[in-house]
This record gives structure tokens, C-alpha cells and sequence, in this order.
């Protein structure tokens, strides 16, 4: 299995926006792609793009952590290179691997040509850029200025972080066969994570730390509205108060923002214009994804939870 | 300014080394200096390394600017794990009156043969301090598990990528296959140590096993500490030498020979710890008396969540060894449908059928 790589291969001379000029503009330019961030995400991203420090995301799953990059490179129009982690990631997986099947065609047909005189240069010709396949990091240093997500960095293995320290402190990859690739400009690295794990402090260091929280009531309420247009401001107002009541409960997991969306999507699609029992009741799978949590929310909640005001 | 409020911060316990100073320094500059919020925000992007640090940073900000932090409380939505201080240290580190009086060879070793069977709970300081000296024997073998990732081996599947790079060597003829095949990675092992009263005459071997455990397979290998809280002690016994060692828990525990809510601590483990991944397919080894102080129903609620997670459970009751021992207690009946081995943990003989149990699990 290999990573998933968004496909912006080809090489089209884009246009760079001018960069923000302070945190309040970034986060305006943010609010426009339709992320919402708060003060402190904004602050993080603009210190990210000025200091190019790459930046470590951690908080509870749901809470925009991905989309965060998203948005970023909508705005910043570069590229998003992503690197999903997975236990067992290899550098081959990750940087670079040598497209092996080419290079014995390439063999082949200089043999057929009679070309294989001077050995020498048939062998450079080998190990050419050509043959070479980048995978997102290499690809992300390559294709600079470009936005860098490696998501779930906690998954990887110890080893992997070691040489993604190596990488994340001075942008450049060295390939034995053919030299240094360097980063014309650094590219915007966007780390998250969702502590399984402790990462190692050596990459840490390397990045700026942000815990990311659930937003508050009034953001949870802007950012439904503004994802999802289609919904009414009553409905969006109920579920983004009944979805915070869910994360007091103490459930097994709590519902993020993207559940808090799922849900407002379906309650809409049911031709719900506000929130009341018996809907909440049924579309409850949107939010809660334990049977142990379903169980206790309709319990405790027999209308009480779901009541508008 | 900035470094006055770094050693503000150091005192409070954020670890902020000099170069994330100069990194706030250096965020600072990027912001408008005589913005408040700005410098808290350049500090805690800066300074601050895991949630933990986020409240101790707060507070040293309030404290050095005078101003209130910009964030509100945190919420409880993730339980801290707090350390202690102090407390009192149950282990007597070293107490080592070395006696010179060495019998000859043979009868020591059949006494260390006895006492490898003697209940840890009924031993003589002397026997005790001859017994820390045989844990050093116990050889942990950690649990495996298939990896994705292959190496080079004689058999399996066919290696493309080699097959083809030796062909290079060859000038384009595939001339013999390789192959490859998944290496085998060791299973995670979590130990939970119930701390509490009724198991301190055990706490102590129970511990010394952990660090054994640990010392042996430090990358995979995590150590908690269950009474009345949950205290992660993997640091702690990473330090080589097993007394330093069990003094440093002796400092970190705040919970020694307290009371047990079993139930709601392994709650805790599960939400901070076992759903994202420490248990997650691991061999997690509990070891505990089963008296439990809440509710059953919470432990036995808490226990099938953790061996849906679990690779295996083991239950270690140092009672199990005596004769005509029944789990009775409530704790026990409510834990065991979900128990895949119960073994006894008494003496260092059981020790070592428990380093079998754990490496076949």
C-alpha cells in the first residue's frame, strides 16, 4: 500500500499570493476558504509560514487538525503533498525508490541498440532523475513552495521519526546514486498527531507545538453555517449546543466537529428545519460511534438533551 | 524579558531548553512585542511540548506578566495524569548490610532453589534482599507479532525490487529469484501494578518484575501504577540499576498503599491511554488482588473494553498461588469472563511461568 499523494504531478507555473501579513489577516484569508480558526491556530500557522518551522498539531480526533492543511495550501496556493503514517512506513515509502522495472527496460533496449559500448555512461544513465520515483516528501521538496501534512506522525515507527528529524531540519534529501535535493523554499510542514504514542522530543523541538480544543458554542455554530450553507440557523444553533452537551458526558468518544457536520448534513437531509427528540433519536449514529455511548445518551437523554432552549 | 520568563517557566516544570527560547525569541520578533496575547501565543507554540505543559505555562505567564493567560481552564475532557511530589517511599532503598558469611556453592544454590518457591509475602528482610539479587536472572522474551514490513530471506515471497537489482548487476538477466518475507516485531506489554494495601507485601517483587520487564524490551514495554490514580512509570524504571529505580517510583507514586478503584482507573487507562493505541493489540498483564473498593459492575464494564482492545489479558493474583484459593472477591468474579490467563504471582518461580505466559500470549 502506498501513501496517499494528492495529484498535482503536473507542473503549471502558478501564482503565489502575497503572504499574510500578521495572524488576524491569515485568519481572515482562513475564514474565507471556509476553516475557522481561533486566535492561537492563527497565530500558530502565521509563526509556521514566516519562521518555516514546521508545525505540530495535537488534540482529539475530529477537531480540524487535517483540514487545517487543507485550507493552508488552498490559501497559500501551493501544492498539499500528504504523508499518511502507518506502522511499518518505510523511507521507500516515504522519500524516494528507484523504479527498478524501467531501469532494467532501459537495459535491455540500450543492448538491443548496441549501444552498451561504454559502460560507464550506460550505467550513469541508470541512475537518472528520470527513474527515480518521488514519493510525498521528496515530491514536497521538489515541488516548492508546497504544503507538507504528515498526518499521524504518532503511528510511524520510532525509527521513521529519526530520519523525518533529518528531513524537517534543513529540507534536504540525499539520494547515494545522485546527489543532494534541496528545497528552494522550504515547504509549509504541517505535523499532526493524536498522542498514541509520545512522540520522540528531539522532533518536537524542530516545531512549533499546538494543542488544538473543541471550539466553543459561537465558532462551532459559525463553522456549520459557513460548511454548510444549506442548513438553517436554528438547526445549526441546536446541534452545536446539543453536540457540546455530548462532549461534557464523558462518552468513550466524544463527537468532533466533523461528527458535529455529519450530523447537521443528515438532520438536514431528513428535512429537519431545528432539532427535536425523535429525530436526534435516529440520525444519533451520525455523532456517536459506540453502541455503549448510543445506549447511555438515550438513556440520560429522553428529550432533556435534545430540548431547543 | 523572555529568558527571565523562561527560568520562571523552568521552575514550573516546563522543560524550555535554550534553543525553543531562542525559537520564541525568535517567534516574538514575527509579532507585535507589545501585544500580550501575541507573547503568550509566541511562548506556548514555542515553550511548550505536550497538553501537560499547557496549564503549568499559564500559570508561570500569569505569574510573570501579572496578566491573566488568554485561554480558559482546561476543560475535562482529557484527565491529567499528575505526579506527585513526594510520598511516602515504601520500598527501603538499599538496605544493604552485606553479610560476608558465604556458604559454599551448593548449599546456596539449593537455597536459592527454595526460595525461588517461597511466598514473596513471607520472606525475612535477608531473604528478601538474596531474592532482588535473583530477579537479575529472569529473562523476559517479548510476544511477537507479523509486521508489514519484510526483510531478505532464504524463502517466502519473491523480493521484486532485489530480484531486479541483481539482475542490474548481472547485465539485465534475471539469473535467480529473491525472496523476502514479514519480520516478525514484539508485541507491546502493559503492566498495570495495583499499588494499594492489600497488595503491598507484593508491590515491591511486582515492581522489581516491571523493571526486568522493561529493561529488557524498553521500546515496548509500558509500566503503570493502579490505586486510587493511574501513574505512567515507564521512565522511571528505564533507569538501569533496579534500586535508583524503584526509588524514583517510590517519588513518582502518590498513591502507595492506598485504597483501590480498580474500576474507574482502568477507566482512565482505556481513555487516555488504551484507546489510542498503548493497548491496542498488546499483552496487557494486570496485576492486582481484585479487591475493589467501587462498583463491579464499572470493573467488569471497564475489562471487556480492554480485551476488545487487548491482544490478551493476564491477570496476575498473587493470592491464586495458595491453596484452596477461590476468586471470590467481587472484583475477581466481575474481571475474569474477560481474563484469557489467570496465573498466580507470588514467588519468583511464578515470575518466571509468567514471563512464559507473556511471551506466548
Amino acid at each position: 500500500m502506498l501513501p496517499v499523494v494528492s495529484d498535482t504531478t503536473v507542473r503549471t507555473p502558478r501564482e503565489h499570493p502575497p503572504l499574510p501579513s500578521g495572524p488576524d489577516e491569515l485568519a481572515a484569508a482562513l475564514t474565507a476558504t471556509g476553516y475557522l480558526p481561533d486566535e492561537g491556530l492563527a497565530t500558530a500557522a502565521y509563526l509556521a509560514l514566516v519562521m518555516h518551522r514546521p508545525l505540530f498539531l495535537e488534540g482529539e480526533a475530529g477537531v480540524g487538525k487535517t483540514a487545517l492543511a487543507h485550507a493552508l495550501a488552498e490559501l497559500t496556493g501551493r501544492p498539499l503533498y500528504r504523508l499518511q503514517c502507518y506502522e511499518g512506513l518505510e523511507a521507500s515509502q516515504a522519500l524516494y525508490d528507484w523504479d527498478f522495472g524501467r531501469q532494467l527496460l532501459h537495459l535491455r533496449a540500450a543492448e538491443a541498440a548496441h549501444a552498451g559500448t561504454d559502460t560507464a555512461a550506460l550505467e550513469a544513465s541508470l541512475y537518472d532523475r528520470r527513474f527515480l520515483l518521488a514519493r510525498p516528501l521528496l515530491q514536497a521538496l521538489e515541488d516548492a513552495p508546497s504544503v507538507l501534512l504528515v498526518d499521524e506522525v504518532d503511528r510511524a515507527d520510532d525509527e521513521f521519526e529519526a530520519f523525518l528529524l533529518e528531513v524537517l531540519s534543513d529540507f534536504t534529501i540525499s539520494v547515494p546514486e545522485l546527489g543532494t535535493i534541496r528545497a528552494s523554499t522550504p515547504p509549509l510542514v504541517i505535523l499532526t498527531s493524536n498522542r498514541t504514542r509520545e512522540v520522540h522530543d528531539a522532533l518536537k523541538r524542530r516545531c512549533l507545538y499546538h494543542w488544538l480544543e473543541h471550539p466553543g458554542f459561537d465558532r462551532e455554530v459559525a463553522i456549520l453555517r459557513s460548511r454548510l450553507p444549506q442548513v438553517t440557523e436554528t438547526l445549526a444553533r441546536d446541534v452545536a449546543r446539543a453536540t457540546a452537551r455530548l462532549r461534557g458526558l464523558d462518552l468513550l468518544k466524544p463527537p468532533g466537529i466533523a461528527e458535529a457536520m455529519d450530523w447537521a448534513t443528515a438532520l438536514h437531509t431528513l428535512g429537519a428545519r431545528e432539532l427535536d427528540p425523535d429525530r436526534a433519536a435516529r440520525t444519533l449514529g451520525a455523532v456517536l460511534k459506540y453502541r455503549e455511548d448510543t445506549e447511555r445518551v438515550h438513556q440520560l437523554a429522553r428529550g432533556a438533551l435534545f430540548g431547543g432552549a | 524579558m523572555v529568558l527571565g520568563f523562561a527560568r520562571t517557566l523552568r521552575h514550573a516544570g516546563v522543560a524550555a531548553s535554550p534553543d525553543r527560547v531562542e525559537a520564541m525569541l525568535t517567534a516574538t520578533s514575527h509579532l507585535d512585542v507589545l501585544d500580550a496575547t501575541a507573547v503568550y501565543w509566541a511562548g506556548r507554540l514555542t515553550l511548550c511540548a505536550c497538553p501537560d505543559d499547557l496549564d503549568r505555562y499559564d500559570a508561570a505567564f500569569a505569574a510573570y506578566f501579572a496578566g491573566e493567560a488568554p485561554r480558559r481552564p482546561a476543560t475535562s475532557s482529557a484527565p491529567q495524569q499528575q505526579l506527585a511530589e513526594s510520598a511516602p517511599l515504601q520500598v527501603d532503598a538499599g538496605a544493604g548490610e552485606e553479610r560476608d558469611d558465604a556458604p559454599d556453592l551448593a548449599a546456596r544454590a539449593s537455597a536459592d532453589e527454595v526460595l525461588r518457591h517461597r511466598d514473596v509475602s513471607q520472606l525475612s528482610i535477608a531473604e528478601r534482599d538474596q531474592l532482588r539479587r535473583l530477579f537479575a536472572l529472569l529473562v523476559p522474551a517479548a510476544p511477537m507479532r507479523r509486521s508489514r514490513r519484510r526483510r531478505p530471506d532464504a524463502r517466502g515471497g519473491v523480493d521484486p525490487a532485489r530480484t531486479v537489482r541483481r539482475a542490474l548487476r548481472d547485465g539485465g538477466e534475471v539469473t535467480r529469484l529473491a525472496h523476502r518475507r514479514p519480520r516478525p516485531r514484539p508485541r507491546r506489554v502493559v503492566l498495570l501494578v495495583d499499588v494499594s494495601g492489600s497488595m503491598s507485601p507484593y508491590s515491591d517483587a511486582l515492581l522489581r518484575f516491571a523493571h526486568v520487564a522493561v529493561r529488557a524490551r524498553p521500546a515496548s514495554t509500558e509500566v503503570f501504577t493502579v490505586g486510587t490514580r493511574l501513574t505512567r512509570l515507564t521512565r522511571e524504571l528505564r533507569l538501569r540499576d533496579p534500586d535508583r529505580a524503584l526509588a524514583a517510583v517510590g517519588t513518582a507514586v502518590p498513591d502507595w498503599s492506598g485504597g483501590t478503584r480498580l474500576g474507574e482507573v482502568l477507566q482512565a487507562f482505556l481513555d487516555r491511554w488504551g484507546r489510542r493505541g498503548t493497548a491496542r493489540g498488546a499483552v496487557v498483564v494486570i496485576c492486582s488482588d481484585g479487591w475493589e473498593r467501587g462498583g463491579a459492575e464499572l470493573l467488569a464494564e471497564q475489562m471487556t473494553r480492554l480485551h476488545r482492545l487487548a491482544h490478551a489479558v493476564v491477570w496476575v493474583n498473587p493470592h491464586k498461588g495458595r491453596d484452596g484459593y477461590q476468586p471470590l472477591t467481587g472484583g475477581m468474579q466481575a474481571a475474569l469472563p474477560s481474563v484469557d490467563h489467570f496465573v498466580a504471582g507470588h514467588s519468583l518461580a511464578a515470575f518466571e511461568e509468567l514471563t512464559g505466559v507473556i511471551a506466548r500470549a
